[in-house]
């Protein structure tokens, strides 16, 4: 359900430029955008149109030029280094187009670093996560590597991995890119089932046209700006 | 997060296998060259370390080596001996003359020659024979190393008959007569060692105006050894050195004056380029491989300090693996080669300058990784 008088994000005015010289690209140019608690908004807009540099200046993993963006009430700008990391530990969560599982690791163990980052026993992370991926469908492959699992089940790590430490916002980059169709589409509803909270924020970068009926709203983005915002839920 | 880096560092089988192998690889080559090295250089003094009873050592002030003999008067000894705070002060001969063998050929051999009443300055370990059977006519006591191997009878069939008691050599056309088998340290240059009086070794050796190599002196007690040599060298003119003393003085000559430290610090040097080359290419490589997902960690929430500690734990634990290994392996041809003419010594002193040397190839390795990841920019984990 989302919460209209929560804000999860709000960027004003937002730019990043990249390179210098006749080189300079400008990914964001002034950007301004609002994302609630609850709420699954997809960022959506052809490729090189800056939607993964924005949700890198929202996620605190990538410094802006200019404007202003606050994530729950907090300014990355006016934190150093470790805050910044400490930040990002506690509160948001990644889910990656390649899924990012690291190969040696089972998928339990995958599943439970964001939680030994923020200081949690190996013994309890790895309790919990097998907790978790029993939600996400997979309580029989914990002791599984991400070699011997599926495009989807990866994803499916990756979902659990970033619910575990209970951000309040979690960043996805492309997550049904490299799935199929159908994989995709059950990714997405797991997504919205279990890890789209009234205490949560979810951003979604995507061009897959068919994913689009999962979000609440959609924000098109060209050329670093966006150019529009949909509303998909009528309550919005 | 401990247990992660290790777990990333096996994964990766290749590389980890590689990253060992060169550190092994250069932890075996600094090792066992330094302790052939070593091993050549104690070889050099051998002769001092058996001699242990003397404090100080007289000779000519020009000899710069143990082996670089300039003969004294046999007089000179009376004038140390009147030294004060000298206990006792006893002539030896010491050269190197060619043994004819009883199936005719010759073969060099260093003959020491001791006191006639006290023979002071005899081999550490009798093995057949006492030290007192060179009394006997023809005397001479032979080491164990020259009677098993170049003073052995060959049969024409290969087999090779030790010397033993009873047999008999020439030495400059004066009959000898083995009456003990004694064990010494090996020489520099690995000749037979032939013990005899000094009054014997005088008529062995060539006739010469002065033959007695060194004089050795023992200091009355609670002398100062050092006070003492002073004295020597004012009343007498001579050159007096303590046992320790003249070790130095014979490997620096050696250090200084042989290619045999440049040869061994080459092969050494070039042992932990090797380790660098390949431990640190294949190591750095590795952290390129695992960038992506130093990067996740980073976006996720990981410091720069835990990431920095998990690449030091996995370079420290290759860098235990491959020492280890490398040292072992040293250690065991040491061990299959101690029977033969290689030297060998590997000293505590020597494993930790490996271990050092193998510390200092995971520093650099681990550094240009450190370098990299601390520089890596979490966005990364966007790029597909």
């Amino acid at each position: 359900m989302v919460n209209k008088d929560t804000l999860a994000v709000r960027c004003t005015g937002l730019t990043k430029t990249y390179g210098s010289g006749s080189s300079q690209v400008h990914a964001l140019c002034g950007v301004n955008l609002e994302v609630h608690t609850g709420e699954l908004m997809m960022l959506v807009g052809p490729s090189g149109s800056g939607k993964t540099t924005l949700i890198s200046v929202i996620a605190g993993v990538l410094d802006r030029d200019g404007g202003e963006c606050q994530v729950f009430g907090h300014d990355f700008k006016h934190m150093n280094s470790r805050e910044k990391t400490q930040y990002r530990g506690k509160n948001i969560g990644f889910v990656f187009q390649m899924f990012n599982l690291i190969p040696s690791l089972t998928a339990a163990e995958n599943v439970a670093v964001p939680l030994m980052i923020n200081g949690v026993k190996r013994r309890e992370a790895t309790d919990r996560a097998r907790d978790i991926l029993s939600r996400v469908g997979l309580s029989d492959r914990t002791f599984s590597l991400p070699a011997e699992l599926s495009g989807g089940q990866q994803q499916r790590v990756a979902i659990a991995r970033a619910m575990l430490h209970g951000p309040k916002l979690i960043v996805c980059d492309e997550p049904t890119s490299a799935l199929d169709h159908e994989t995709g589409h059950k990714v997405m509803e797991l997504l919205r089932e279990v890890a789209v909270g009234a205490d949560r924020a979810f951003i979604v970068v995507t061009h897959d046209a068919r994913i689009f009926e999962f979000a609440d709203r959609i924000a098109k983005m060209d050329d670093g700006h966006i150019t529009s915002v949909e509303n998909l839920r009528t309550d919005l | 997060m401990n247990f992660f880096a290790l777990k990333m560092l096996v994964g990766n089988r290749a590389k980890y296998v590689g990253i060992i192998v060169g550190l092994t690889f250069a932890s075996l080559l600094i090792t066992q060259q330094s302790a052939i090295f070593l091993g050549l250089m104690t070889r050099t003094f051998g002769f001092l370390t058996d001699t242990a009873l003397p404090d100080i050592w007289v000779m000519d002030p020009k000899v710069q080596y143990i082996d670089d003999l300039k003969p004294l008067k046999e007089t000179e000894s009376l004038r140390v001996r009147s030294v004060q705070g000298v206990a006792w002060a006893v002539p030896l001969y010491k050269g190197l003359l060619k043994a004819r063998l009883p199936n005719g050929t010759f073969q060099s051999c260093n003959v020491v020659g001791l006191d006639d009443e006290t023979l002071i300055g005899g081999p550490p370990k009798m093995l057949q024979g006492q030290l007192a059977d060179l009394r006997g006519s023809d005397a001479i006591i032979i080491d164990i190393v020259g009677a098993k191997g170049k003073l052995a009878r060959v049969l024409p069939d290969g087999r090779r008959i030790p010397m033993k008691i009873g047999d008999t050599m020439e030495l400059n056309d004066h009959r000898a007569v083995v009456v003990g088998i004694c064990q010494v340290q090996r020489t520099f240059q690995s000749q037979p060692v032939i013990y005899t009086t000094f009054s014997r070794a005088t008529v062995f050796a060539p006739r010469e105006r002065k033959l007695m190599s060194f004089v050795l002196v023992k200091a009355k007690p609670d002398q100062d050894i050092h006070a003492l040599c002073q004295r020597i060298r004012r009343a007498t003119g001579l050159a007096a050195y303590t046992r320790d003393e003249f070790k130095t003085l014979t490997i620096r000559y050696y250090m200084k004056y042989t290619g045999i430290p440049i040869n061994f610090g080459t092969t050494v040097v070039l042992g932990f380029i090797v380790g660098v080359a390949i431990a640190g290419q294949t190591f750095y490589n590795f952290t390129l491989d695992n960038i992506r997902y130093f990067g996740t960690l980073k976006a996720m929430g990981a410091s720069d300090f835990t990431l920095l500690r998990m690449i030091l734990l996995q370079a420290a634990t290759v860098g235990a693996i491959g020492y280890g290994l490398g040292v072992g392996v040293a250690s065991a041809l040491g061990l299959l080669t101690g029977s033969t003419e290689l030297s060998f010594r590997l000293p505590w002193q020597l494993l930790l300058f490996s271990a050092i040397a193998v510390m200092l190839i995971c520093a650099i390795s681990s550094a240009l990784s450190m370098w990299k990841v601390i520089r890596l920019e979490p966005a990364i984990v966007f790029k597909s």
